[in-house]
């Protein structure tokens, strides 16, 4: 899924929005990924923002940091994939026990990269959620 | 109090960082105890621990190693914001990366950031910091752990 095509055939970009609270993340996610039929619609620096952000500009998918201040990842993803179901959800955290992934995994994300990660990694995760 | 092995998921989580965002290892070394307010330097980034183990881990670094890591990072702003941006992280990242080993119980709050301020580490009596020397090209900084 690498793109999708519109009723005339010709290709769509999928929408990526990135949630960190980092600006720093935020910058180097957007410039890290490698994908030409991904394009970033918004970022957003907490769970609340995401909401916002989210609701203007329909992504098909969302990286997600988990340790944010007033909302964090966790009770984000739970309600964008209420509003969204098909969306697909990349969460990108520093948290690295194994019941936080399978939490983030239960409330509907697709996949986990822990931070830190090189663009290499990024990129494999990416694709991987794109496919 | 840190016990030696719990040490070594800071230390090890601490190299694992500049190796994997800055592509160029750092070499710690050896830990040491200290009583009272260590030392800081340019920006701190600070975490506060709760759950099953209570404290607080620092990370503080120069200006100018900050400069240099960003520059590794691809990043092109150098603003103070960035430089408390990047305390931020590199401290929530190597704590957050510690529940690897201490489990979810191990919670970390948002980073906080102190630029030139000498940080007021909470401490019970005959509380001590662990203190991780950290050295990467020509730079020294800190990883400040303190925990009961």
């Amino acid at each position: 899924m690498a793109a999708q095509r519109n009723g005339a055939g010709s290709r769509r970009s999928l929408k990526l929005l990135i949630v960190d609270d980092s600006n720093i993340m935020r910058r180097r996610i957007e410039r890290s990924q490698q994908f030409e039929d991904l394009e970033v619609v918004g970022t957003a620096g907490n769970g609340i923002e995401a909401l916002e952000m989210f609701n203007k500009t329909d992504p098909d998918m969302v990286t997600m940091d988990l340790t944010m201040p007033q909302m964090d990842g966790i009770e984000c993803i739970s309600k964008l994939v209420q509003l969204k179901p098909a969306v697909r959800i990349l969460v990108i955290s520093a948290l690295a026990d194994k019941a936080t992934a399978v939490e983030a995994m239960e409330r509907g994300a697709n996949g986990f990269l822990n931070k830190p990660f090189t663009d290499r990694q990024l990129n494999e995760a990416i694709a991987e959620l794109m496919s | 109090m840190l016990r030696e092995e719990e040490l070594k998921t800071f230390v090890e989580g601490t190299t694992n960082y500049f190796e994997v965002a800055a592509q160029q290892p750092a070499t710690i070394g050896s830990p040491y105890l200290m009583e009272g307010a260590p030392a800081v330097h340019d920006y701190t980034g600070m975490i506060t621990i709760s759950g099953k183990r209570e404290g607080v881990v620092y990370f503080t670094a120069p200006r100018a190693m900050l400069t240099v890591l960003l520059m590794k990072m691809q990043e092109n702003d150098f603003s103070h914001e960035t430089m408390r941006d990047l305390v931020g992280e590199v401290a929530n990242t190597i704590s957050g990366n510690a529940r690897r080993d201490f489990g979810r119980d191990f919670v970390i709050s948002v980073p906080s950031v102190l630029a030139g301020e000498k940080p007021d580490i909470p401490r019970k009596p005959g509380q001590r910091s662990f203190i991780i020397p950290i050295n990467w090209r020509s730079h020294s900084a800190k990883l400040i752990v303190s925990l009961t």
